[in-house]
């Protein structure tokens, strides 16, 4: 694929935003704002990062591979997986549709391309992505393993099962990153529970950490996976913990855990789309 | 008992199913390069020490994380691995349903878990160690496969089969040491029931160590002039209901044995299939509704009724309400 500037990248992080809002609009139903906080990390990782080929094969060798350990986000991955190639945008008409391959949470059952494992039950990503990394490397793969979870998925014990694991058998082809926006379901994590220092927690079991502070600038977003990737390579698991804001790019929705699961009104789906530009087109 | 018995199958040698299990591995391992083992702090046990020593670059210590060690299996497998799992049948099961259940079967992945010490069996460890629910957990997940074979050589036979084929599989053994009755050089056939005696009266379904059991309890029968067939079920799923409905149309009623719960186990499995096609009189020999305990495997299997003199009186029992 051709190099983006980041303009380009921005250009079509609006489309995705446009895309993930119709989405959720169309069934009322499915979880806008960590996918609204999430897009420029999913549009820089698919459209810039990853070395990946939409003529989709499972056991994807010889190309990086990613997964979405925090599966409610899916609307985010399958515009950014549509619009990559996977598959026909036309396809989101069906997100959440009685037998639809967008599945509510991405899954494999239905053979949506890009997809190759089932999320949303919080804690799993991290241990599937391991596996993959640790066989790649089996194989003398040199390619590059991602996932992405969520901050609140910390609380998961089998995260730190992971966690320990990777840095145990050097798992240096792995480079996680944390969405962090501070929110979860029933509110902010400080009060729901407080993850403290997540940068002392993985430097602690042996990761090398950076912190992505601007999640939501594409500039940065790109720059903070380039490091994470040099950073690879060397002994060690890269966690890149991206602070993002929940919702952004839609005014009304940014900075609160209100639109976790919230589906917006005609109303405020126009609001919204009013404030995102229809870059590539709509679907 | 048995040493005056005719039995129709002998033994001169006991083993654990779980040393078929380490050595059926090894030789997977020799057939095809992409076998990997995984274990969560259980080598020993699991016999899983001559694969790590021969693979080492494909064998996976991951400690006491048992969740963990079935999202890498997952993992594993999309480039093509063949990965086992080795850990008890407690933590293979109960403790990682939603790994197994998400990770495993709904993304169909092709893991092999693999379970010892699974039953009242296990002996002295007691019941948090003993699960008696797991081929129930098991059978319930869409995509899977359950395995419980009998003796040493059928579980290594088993083991070397699962690693051919395609699709997610629970594999169950045990720790004591049991008769080895079955062929060493068989050919392990997935969801093909075994019959091992032919009957007229009675058909006897067992799985597990309760396979020996049946055995024994055929020969107690014939002696009193019983005629028991009995059916070797190794997999629980998919279940030979073929062999089931054949079986049970000839002798009219059925006895079922397993080290699990009556609940969602092999029984079940046959009451279903009886029930949907040719209903029958039938008895279950396991465990009602309870916990286990610590004890020698001989005393539990007296103590919670899953011995041969148990199978003899359900086979009695159901052959009255004919």
């Amino acid at each position: 694929m051709e190099k983006k500037s980041i303009e380009q990248l921005e250009s079509v992080a609006s489309q995705v935003r446009r895309d993930i809002l119709r989405m959720v609009h169309a069934v009322q139903s499915g979880h806008p704002g960590a996918s609204l906080g999430c897009t420029e990390f999913f549009v820089a990782l698919y459209f810039d990062q990853l070395n990946h080929d939409s003529n989709f094969k499972m056991e994807g060798k010889g190309e990086d591979l990613f997964f979405l350990s925090n599966g409610h986000i899916s609307p985010v991955w399958y515009s950014v997986l549509a619009r990559s190639g996977y598959f026909s945008p036309e396809e989101m008409t069906t997100f959440r549709k009685l037998n639809s391959r967008l599945q509510g949470h991405p899954a494999t059952e239905e053979g949506l391309p890009g997809i190759r494992i089932a999320s949303g039950s919080l804690g799993q990503g991290m241990s599937v992505a391991i596996g993959a990394a640790q066989a790649k490397k089996i194989d003398g793969d040199d390619s590059t393993v991602y996932v992405l979870m969520g901050d609140g998925e910390q609380e998961e014990g089998q995260v730190w099962e992971a966690a320990m694991y990777a840095a145990h058998w050097k798992v240096d082809n792995l480079i996680a990153t944390i969405d962090l926006n501070r929110q979860q379901i029933d509110g902010p994590t400080e009060k729901i529970m407080n993850l403290i220092d997540l940068r002392a927690k993985y430097e602690s079991f042996g990761w090398e950490v950076i912190d992505t502070l601007k999640g939501n600038d594409m500039k940065s977003v790109v720059e903070g996976l380039e490091k994470a990737k040099s950073l690879s390579g060397k002994g060690k698991p890269v966690m890149n913990l991206l602070h993002t804001e929940m919702g952004f790019g839609v005014d009304f929705m940014v900075g609160t855990h209100k639109w976790h699961g919230i589906a917006p009104s005609d109303e405020q789906l126009a609001d919204a789309l009013g404030q995102l530009p229809e870059t590539i087109g709509d679907y | 008992m048995e040493k005056t018995l005719d039995l129709k199958f002998n033994y001169t040698e006991k083993k654990d199913t779980r040393s078929g299990f380490g050595d059926g591995l090894l030789e997977a391992g020799r057939n095809n390069p992409n076998v990997v083992g995984l274990c969560a702090d259980l080598i020993g046990s699991l016999k899983m020490g001559a694969f790590q020593k021969e693979f080492p670059e494909r064998f996976f210590q991951v400690g006491i994380a048992e969740a963990n060690m079935m999202g890498i299996a997952a993992g594993m497998t999309i480039n093509g691995k063949i990965p086992f799992t080795g850990t008890f049948a407690n933590f293979s099961t109960g403790r990682v349903y939603d790994q197994i259940r998400q990770s495993i079967a709904y993304s169909g992945k092709n893991v092999k878990i693999c379970a010892s010490h699974a039953g009242l069996t296990l002996g002295e460890d007691g019941a948090t160690h003993q699960i008696l629910e797991d081929l129930g957990m098991m059978k319930m997940l869409p995509h899977m496969t359950v395995i419980n074979p009998c003796d040493y050589n059928q579980t290594k036979a088993a083991t070397i089969a699962i690693a051919e084929y395609e699709g997610p599989v629970y594999l169950r053994f045990g720790r004591p040491s049991w008769p080895i009755f079955t062929d060493p050089a068989q050919k392990f056939e997935i969801g093909k029931a075994w019959k091992m005696i032919e009957g007229t009266d009675v058909t006897i379904f067992a799985t597990g160590h309760l396979v020996w059991e049946a055995v024994v309890a055929e020969a107690i029968l014939r002696s009193e002039g019983i005629s028991a067939e009995v059916i070797n079920i190794h997999t629980i799923k998919p279940l030979d209901e073929e062999a089931i409905l054949d079986s049970v149309a000839k002798t009219g009623c059925a006895v079922a044995a397993e080290e699990h719960q009556y609940n969602g186990g092999l029984a079940d499995s046959v009451a279903q299939t009886l029930a949907r096609n040719n209903p029958a009189p039938m008895e279950y020999v396991g465990v009602n509704d309870s916990f286990g305990e610590s004890g020698t495997p001989t005393q539990l299997l007296e103590k919670y009724g899953l011995n041969a003199a148990n199978i003899v009186a359900a086979a009695k029992k159901v052959l009255a309400r004919k």
